[in-house]
Order: C-alpha cells, then structure tokens, then sequence
C-alpha cells in the first residue's frame, strides 16, 4: 500500500496550539520566569536563583495557609461525600420525584461563586442574617466575623451547600447506570441492605466517585471566590486559605517573586496529588 | 426440588386494566415436575421474564397462585422460595474473588466455614473454576463471569428450582455450545427442577424436555420438541418453530371441507362449525412434495443451503416455501404439489381445529 504523504493536517492543528500557547504555557512561562527574579518595578529584574522557593518552603506563613487548606479540603470531603452518596442513594428512582429532585439539586451548582458568597455573607450575619440571627437566638453566641470557629463553621457549610450537589449527581449517574439484574440477584443470594451497597453499589460507582473526589479535591484546594466575599480570609488569618494568601502576596504586597514560587509550589502540590490519587484508584482497572 | 403449579397466573404492569393488551401474562396454568428440564420459548415481550420472575419471587402476580410441592409461595420472597436465578448478563460481585462469589449466598445463610468450603470447592471443580478460585471475579472473560453467576446458583443444595433467563447472550458462539452442553450435564448430575427462558428455538428444543411456547402474554402450547414441530396447535407455533416456519394460508371451510385456492382438500377434522373470524390451513415445508398432479406452483426462487433446499413458489392460495432434499431436482417454471396429509392442519382463528 502507497501512503501519500500530506501535511496539510498540521494546519487544523495549529489553531489549537496558539490557543493552549495563549491561555496556559505562556502565562505559566512567565510565572516561572518571575519565581527566579527579584523586581522593585519598572519592569527592572536582577536574578535569583531558587531563593524564592526556598523562602516559600521554609516560611511559616505558607506552612500556616497550607495547613488551613489541607484541613478544610479533607472536612468538607468528609462531609460531602458521604452526604452526597446518601442522598444519591435516598433520591427516586422513577417517577415525577427525578426531575424535582434533579432540578432542586443542580440550582446550587447554577449560581455564580461571589454570588453564593454574598448571600452566605448576608443570610449568617450575626444581627440581621437568618442563619445568624436564628443562632444567637437560639441561646448561640454565633458571628462569624469577630470568632474563628465560627467563621471556619460557616464556610464549610457554605462550601457543602454549594458543592455537595456535585457529588449527588455523580453518584446518582453512577447508581442508575446499575442493571436491574444486580439487585434481584443479591435479593436471590439472600444479601443485606448493607452488602449490596458494599459489594454492588460502591463498586460500580467507583468511577463516578473517583471522578468526584478529584473534582472537589481541586475545586476545595483552590477556592477562592467565596471565602473572599465570605471572611475574605478572617477574622486575622482563620480562614486565610492558599489562595487568599497567593492574592494577598502577589496583589497586596507585590511580592512577585516570591508569589511566582508559591503559585509553582502550590501548582506542584495539587498535580501531585491527583496523580498519586487517580493512580491508586485505576491500578486495577486496567485488567477489565 | 420441588414440582411447580402455575395456578390461573395473570399480571399486569398497570394499575387497572381495561383490555387484554394491558396485561402482560393471561390466565397461565402450568404443572411442572419435580427434576425436569423446562423451557419458555417466546420473542421479546411475550411475557416470559414476567412469568419468570413471578416463579422466583421477584415478581408479585396480579391475579393466580404460584406453588411448590403443593404449598402456596405466592406471597414469599426469593430468598424463603429457595430458587436461584441466572441472568442475561453476568452478575458477579466485582471487587470479590471467584471463591468469595460462590461462597457468598451460604454466608447469608448462616452455613459455617467449613461447609460453605466445601461446597464451593465442589462446585468450582464441577464448573472447571477450580484454578482460578483465588482470582478477582471481575478479571473474567464473560463466559468465566457467567459461570459464576451460574455457580452460585447450585452451591446450595436446598434450591427448589434453578432459572435461566438467557443466560447465554452474552457468550461467544462456539463456547454456547460449551455451556449449553454442560447446562444439560449438570442437569443429569444434580436432577433438580431447571427452566430455562429463551427466544432461541434451538436452545429451547436442545435444553428441554418440554417446551412451553409463549405469545403475548399467553401460553399457545406446551409439548415436546418433536409435538411442536409435527402438530402446532397455534398458527405462532408453526410460525416460531422451524426454519423456515410453517406455511400458513388462507383457505375457505365449505360443507365441512377446506378450499384452498379453488382445490378442494381431503379432509380429516370436523369444519362444519364455521363462526371462524379467519380460516386457514397450515403445512410445514418439509411435508410438500412434488408430484405429477395436485397443486399448481409458480417456482420463484431455490436457495441452496447446503443440506437442503428452500423452494420459493407461488399458487393461487399464495406465496409457499417448500424444503427438498439437495440432491432433489427442482423443477422450473410450473410444478405441481401434493401436502402430506397426515402433516396439514386447519386453523380457526389461529388456533387448530381437531
């Protein structure tokens, strides 16, 4: 057989590669340029080496934004996957129920991310708020402002009433996608409510759930937008985040520099994860 | 084991039923013996899974009674009938091993260690799973998968009847006549009650000893292989069983003899009554001969197919196939054909006349 050789092909692909250019490498490019500079503005730059990097790792500041973000990562996976895999599993299956409850669960992921973090702003506070006013009225002492647990209370609930959604659908997806023949053959071989979740449910939702745990993984990591309409990072530093803190040092103080780096570090960071994640959960799925 | 009694069975998917359309099965009555091997041989939709799964307990009847051995299951569930089912595709539990997934229906039994052991150890040797016991069921080839779910069917040895509801859809061809046979096999072996559902005319007739024959919703007939094929009593199961299936054709009752396209026909039944919506006759394409005289024919078309001949033709009554030996020679253009009598029943609206 004669191939033909024709290169015209390269042309479609060109477009793609300006765009990826444009929008990805060469911002990255110049982030990376930056995290090995010092600059005192008018576009002045003398060499640093990897001074930056090493000042990031070392600096409490950092270990304190990142040791926030690890610990509201982890609490709200905690809450939402559960929570989410328990209302999947309670939502009907059939009937005029699905589209209310699709409906119902798919308006939080609908609104804007500073929308949702000025209503929370508004709905918690303390004197005028629902949610705070019904607190304190309730024998509470809640403001979310002036006292650290509450603040870290009222974002996690905000980021679960945002988010957890996500999770419902996913697993919803997954549970529906489940032959019919699965739950009439665990009736026959006489298992439990709790052995067809375990054995038949969980397993064929792996998928599903991998794909969420990344999602929210990254999507918690990183938040930014309502924190910073929320608490916009306090009271003091209580619910200062990697983000809010990578702002606060690249806009705030115009430390470029070391911003550059920590932005590198934190980049670093959530690819690692992902990939030691996604690696764990896929080790067995290649065999099928 | 257990002998099963289908009692005026009817079920309907909907909440009321105004017509016979909504009902999914009508008025099934059903006598099977203990340790027989059974079919339900119907196309899509006919009511065969519904009717299965009314045996199994999956399923609550509208209307009728299921029992075994005489006693009364219908309110029971799967688990206190005792049956075990297989299905179209394979359910296996993923993330357990093959010996954990035979295992699995003693443990929720309450059976001890050494017992369920036992037993698994038996069944893996009997379905050749015994190398790969200690692998991950989902790791499987779809047949290994089905063996399983087959498995853990006859681990217990308490089960009143074991169902099948085609379970070899989903296998390669030739490894369907692998399992098939070792269906049949395990049959002779354990003896216990097996029905096995299928739209597949040769599984059915191979698998069985009696072979229930399903049209919407109803049973047409009940017989063996050899009574379907020589004596449907359902224009359907002259349709379904064969290949080709049985030339039904219009024809006229006339004081009490059959006229078909214009030649009258010997006739063996009792035609007088005549209240008939449609009248027809039938006659399988092995049961036509060529002969000098007797019907006329127009040969349209022979296909070969290797062992014999499909012959299609045309006469005043319609279009009919006729089957010939391979080594007959066919004639061209016109010919005539003479129907074994012994072989050619009347039908009243669909149903034969006797």
């Amino acid at each position: 057989m004669n191939k033909t050789l024709n290169q015209k092909a390269w042309l479609f692909v060109i477009p793609v590669f300006v765009l990826v250019a444009f929008n990805a490498a060469i911002p990255l490019m110049t982030v990376v340029n930056y995290s090995f500079q010092e600059t005192f503005g008018s576009n002045v730059f003398a060499w640093e080496g990897t001074r930056w990097f090493k000042e990031i790792l070392h600096s409490e500041r950092f270990h304190a934004s990142l040791g926030r973000q690890v610990i509201f990562t982890f609490i709200i996976l905690l809450i939402q996957l559960p929570l989410g895999i328990g209302i999947a599993l309670s939502m009907p299956k059939k009937g005029w129920g699905v589209p209310v409850c699709l409906i119902l669960m798919s308006m939080p992921l609908l609104i804007p991310w500073n929308v949702v973090g000025a209503m929370w702003n508004i709905f918690a506070l303390p004197e005028i708020g629902f949610l705070g006013n019904s607190l304190n009225s309730i024998g509470f002492d809640y403001n979310f402002t002036q006292q650290s647990g509450d603040a870290w209370f009222t974002t996690i609930l905000m980021d679960v009433w945002h988010w957890t959604s996500l999770v419902v659908l996913l697993s919803y997806a997954g549970l529906n996608s489940i032959q019919p023949a699965y739950y009439q053959a665990a009736e026959i071989d006489g298992a439990s409510r709790w052995d067809i979740f375990r054995y038949i449910e969980l397993p064929k939702m792996k998928k599903v759930l991998t794909l969420a745990i990344l999602l929210r993984f990254m999507d918690s990591f990183m938040i930014y937008t309502e924190p910073f309409v929320l608490t916009g990072g306090g009271p003091g530093n209580a619910t200062n985040f990697l983000s809010l803190d990578l702002v606060k040092m690249a806009l705030g103080q115009f430390d470029l520099g070391p911003a550059a780096a920590m932005s590198l570090i934190y980049f670093l960071i959530v690819l690692l994860i992902c990939w030691i994640f996604y690696t764990i959960m896929m080790k067995d799925e290649g065999r099928t | 084991m257990a002998k099963i009694t289908l009692k005026n069975l009817s079920h309907s998917y909907l909440s009321q039923q105004t017509k016979d359309e909504d009902w999914a099965l009508r008025n099934v009555n059903i006598d099977w013996k203990d340790g027989g091997a059974y079919a339900l041989l119907g196309p899509s939709g006919c009511g065969k899974t519904t009717l299965l799964n009314i045996i199994s307990g999956l399923l609550r009847p509208t209307k009728g009674e299921v029992l075994f051995n005489d006693r009364d299951m219908t309110a029971l569930n799967p688990v206190e009938r005792d049956i075990a089912q297989i299905f179209q595709f394979p359910v296996i539990y993923d993330t357990m091993t093959v010996y954990d997934n035979l295992a699995f229906p003693l443990k929720n039994r309450g059976l001890s260690e050494t017992e369920i052991d036992t037993k698994v150890k038996e069944i893996g040797e009997m379905l050749e799973l015994t190398s790969t016991l200690n692998n991950k069921a989902s790791g499987l080839t779809a047949d290994g998968k089905q063996k399983i779910s087959l498995g853990r069917g006859l681990v217990r040895s308490d089960v009143n009847v074991i169902m099948f509801d085609e379970p070899l859809t989903v296998i390669d061809p030739h490894l369907k006549w692998v399992l098939r046979s070792k269906l049949k096999e395990l049959h002779q072996k354990i003896n216990r009650t097996m029905i096995y559902v299928t739209h597949d005319q040769i599984e059915a007739l191979t698998f069985a000893d009696e072979v229930v024959v399903m049209h919407e919703g109803q049973i047409v007939q009940t017989g063996t292989p050899v009574e379907l094929f020589e004596k449907p009593k359902h224009t359907f199961v002259g349709h379904f069983i064969g290949s080709p299936g049985m030339n039904i054709l219009p024809c006229a009752f006339e004081n009490g003899q059959i006229n078909f396209g214009g030649k009258i026909l010997p006739n063996r039944v009792n035609t007088k009554k005549n209240n008939f919506k449609t009248t027809q006759i039938g006659i399988r394409p092995e049961f036509i001969n060529f002969s000098k005289e007797g019907i006329e024919v127009k040969i349209k078309r022979v296909s070969d197919t290797g062992r014999h001949k499909v012959v299609d033709a045309e006469c005043s009554g319609g279009k009919i196939k006729i089957l010939a030996n391979s080594s007959t020679k066919i004639p061209s253009g016109s010919a005539h054909i003479t129907f074994d009598q012994n072989y050619t029943y009347a039908y009243g609206d669909n149903w034969i006349i006797e």
